[in-house]
């Protein structure tokens, strides 16, 4: 074990968006790997930060509501009077 | 470099084609308002700075050349209407929790799930390690009260922690068209959605952890 600069899993919860996003160096992203291999909660602290971002991603975007949907038909057509 | 078929939306638009015009707000209303929220107070301010925006849209859109993308050319009138609107009101504008959220430290999990640090065999290891979601029945995962516990816990975030994993992970947005819009730095824009989606995350075991019914 590379005791000397192992990831503590304190550690390693920080670095979980760096990991997704690409941003850790070579040298510490395999750290970040070899600790998740051989540790079973960062696995599984991995698998719920994966299912929280799949299952955030199904939620619906937020949609024009009726009334300002039809406030902006009005600024619509009150520009292209003016614009044209 | 703006997409092709949003060219042609705008080039609609332009011409006066409402339904394009409604096509494109619709499009953007949902990040429009989680990003006005960032500079104004309230839900319905944020509802008036997108409206004026969009009227700024419209005047300004034979200006617009394609040079940058609308998406980033958007979100910089909506800052601007935004951050007047928040003058107006008399409101701080947030500069630190944009120009550097890393400032006040935060933990993604609460420091009592792990040993302490002066821990003779494990420091730092967890103590109260995470329990599998594996066994979660998936029709629980996606039911609505998982939808609705989700959506509760993104609108307890701060505002601009709200507005990023909004655009990020609800709207499929890059980490590039995030930093654009709302002028972040790279490291800032992480910072952010770490912070959003480990308390998400966290908020989500809570509620995993409680009894089915």
């Amino acid at each position: 074990m590379t005791t000397a600069q192992a990831l503590s899993c304190q550690e390693l919860v920080e670095l979980v968006t760096d990991y997704f996003e690409d941003a850790l160096p070579a040298e510490a992203r395999a750290r970040f790997e070899e600790h998740v291999g051989r540790c079973r909660g960062c696995g599984i602290y991995l698998d719920q930060m994966r299912e929280t971002i799949r299952l955030v991603g199904r939620l619906e975007p937020e949609h024009v509501t009726p009334e300002a949907e039809r406030e902006l038909r009005q600024a619509f057509a009150a520009w292209r009077s003016t614009s044209s | 470099m703006i997409d092709p078929a949003e060219f042609r939306e705008l080039e609609a638009l332009r011409s006066g084609d409402e339904e394009a015009f409604m096509a494109v707000v619709d499009r953007y209303h949902g990040s429009l308002l989680r990003v006005a929220q960032i500079w104004v107070s309230n839900r319905s301010v944020a509802e008036e700075v997108v409206g004026d925006t969009w009227v700024a849209v419209l005047r300004g859109i034979d200006r617009f050349e394609g040079r940058s993308s609308f998406k980033t050319w958007l979100f910089r009138i909506l800052a601007n209407t935004a951050k007047t609107r928040a003058v107006r009101e008399g409101r701080t504008i947030p500069f630190s929790s944009l120009q550097n959220p890393g400032a006040v430290p935060e933990s993604a999990v609460p420091a009592d799930r792990f040993r302490d640090s002066d821990d003779s065999s494990w420091p730092g290891h967890w103590a109260s390690p995470p329990a599998s979601w594996d066994e979660q029945p998936e029709r629980r995962l996606e039911s609505l009260e998982t939808r609705e516990r989700l959506e509760a816990a993104i609108a307890a975030l701060p505002a601009t922690q709200r507005a990023v994993i909004s655009l990020r992970d609800i709207e499929g947005w890059s980490s590039e068209e995030v930093r654009n819009a709302l002028e972040l730095s790279e490291t800032n824009q992480r910072v952010l959605l770490h912070r959003a989606r480990s308390k998400v995350r966290r908020a989500f075991e809570e509620y995993l952890s409680e009894d089915v019914r």
